[in-house]
């Protein structure tokens, strides 16, 4: 295996609003299969990524119910990047930014996911091999 | 590590967040002990405009009572030793005379900023 | 020599800023950086063959490594057989490398 490394990745787009959000979340698969530790900073509406409730939904235009669609709920694929860290010896430190949650309603998240504040983002950072930015526009 | 933090992005949320989110995180980290230098390019120049004032508005009876204050928002994190940079070519470009700027700010040249960006071993782009 | 992989995200069919991302990874090369632009989501679109292509040929061949991110691409229906003059079709994986290696990492 590639020596362990630890990455941080700032996020800030709410679900379901831009590509960046699942380029992210890719960035994030490909970082939990190598097995590293992923820290991940949630900014903005990037905190609802893994709020809890979410639900899935069926697809009448295209005659799907729930199951068929089986539409992607990013709360459940940020739970299976997590399993996946640690499967391959990695973790991911998802940190939701506290006041963003606050304003946003946002704080019923899933397991694994803590709240913080701007200081989380520069201590990650400054304890990472590298950081990557992924601003909202 | 020091790391220059570039902002393009301009009034995106800033009425309801009644601050610039990008500039206000800057500032939280900088409280924290983060060593950080700023350059705007883009509409996010404007931001180092005295005159701005989005003082004034209400929804039904609701007022909001601090609008966001963006200029002096960057004057303070100046005085708390960030250094803040702007494109210059991108202030030009907007018609902005460097009068109407707040003090403490240094302009780069747009064929410079690629230098600036070589001297920071972390570069972040908001 | 440092290393540099600036991803840009976005396109000039729908934006002016595109040039910031082009300006810096020539003048980055020019100066002997190790540069790589990696175009990804809807900035892979000027790599079709044909569209406004231009400015990353010729990025190309002032020494930017010039990729497209192949899930983005095919998520468009770009043949990686058919891009512009030198780009070239990449995994997201170049990105994870670029940053596990300590490259400066800039996302546009």
């Amino acid at each position: 295996m590639a020596d362990k490394k630890t990455i941080t990745i700032a996020i800030m787009d709410a679900p379901y609003e831009n590509a960046r959000s699942t380029t992210a979340l890719r960035l994030i698969d490909l970082a939990a299969r190598r097995g590293y530790n992923i820290n991940v900073f949630a900014y903005e509406g990037a905190v609802l990524q893994p709020f809890s409730g979410q639900t899935p939904h069926p697809n009448a235009v295209h005659g799907r119910n729930v199951e068929e669609e089986n539409h992607f709920i990013p709360k459940d694929a940020i739970a299976a990047l997590m399993r996946e860290a640690e499967r391959n010896g990695g973790k991911i430190d998802w940190v939701n930014c506290g006041l963003c949650v606050d304003e946003r309603g946002a704080g019923a998240a899933i397991a694994g996911v803590r709240r913080g504040s701007p200081a989380d983002l520069w201590q990650m950072a400054e304890a990472s091999d590298n950081t990557l930015v992924i601003a909202t526009r | 590590m020091k790391t220059l933090s570039i902002i393009e992005s301009a009034y995106r949320a800033t009425v309801e967040e009644q601050d610039d989110t990008i500039v206000w995180i800057h500032g939280a980290m900088k409280g924290a002990g983060a060593e950080l230098a700023v350059l705007l390019r883009g509409n996010a120049v404007n931001y180092l405009v005295e005159a701005q004032n989005a003082g004034g508005l209400a929804f039904g009876d609701w007022e909001q009572t601090q609008p966001p204050r963006l200029a002096s928002d960057l004057a303070a994190l100046a005085a708390k030793g960030v250094e803040i940079c702007y494109v210059a070519e991108d202030v030009a470009e907007r018609g902005i005379e460097r009068s109407e700027l707040i003090a403490g700010v240094q302009p780069v040249a747009r064929e410079a900023v690629a230098e600036l960006v070589g001297r920071y071993e972390r570069v972040w782009h908001w | 020599m440092t290393r540099y992989l600036l991803i840009e995200s976005r396109d000039p069919f729908d934006s002016n800023d595109v040039r910031f991302c082009c300006d810096l990874a020539q003048q980055l090369a020019a100066v002997k950086n190790e540069v790589t632009l990696f175009l990804v989501k809807n900035g892979v679109l000027p790599a079709r063959s044909g569209a406004r292509s231009d400015d990353l040929t010729r990025l190309a061949g002032a020494g930017v490594r010039v990729l497209a991110d192949s899930f983005s691409l095919r998520e468009r229906g770009i043949d990686e057989r058919r891009l512009a003059t030198g780009v070239a079709a990449a995994p997201l994986d170049v990105v994870m490398d670029a940053l596990a290696e300590g490259a400066k990492v800039i996302w546009h």
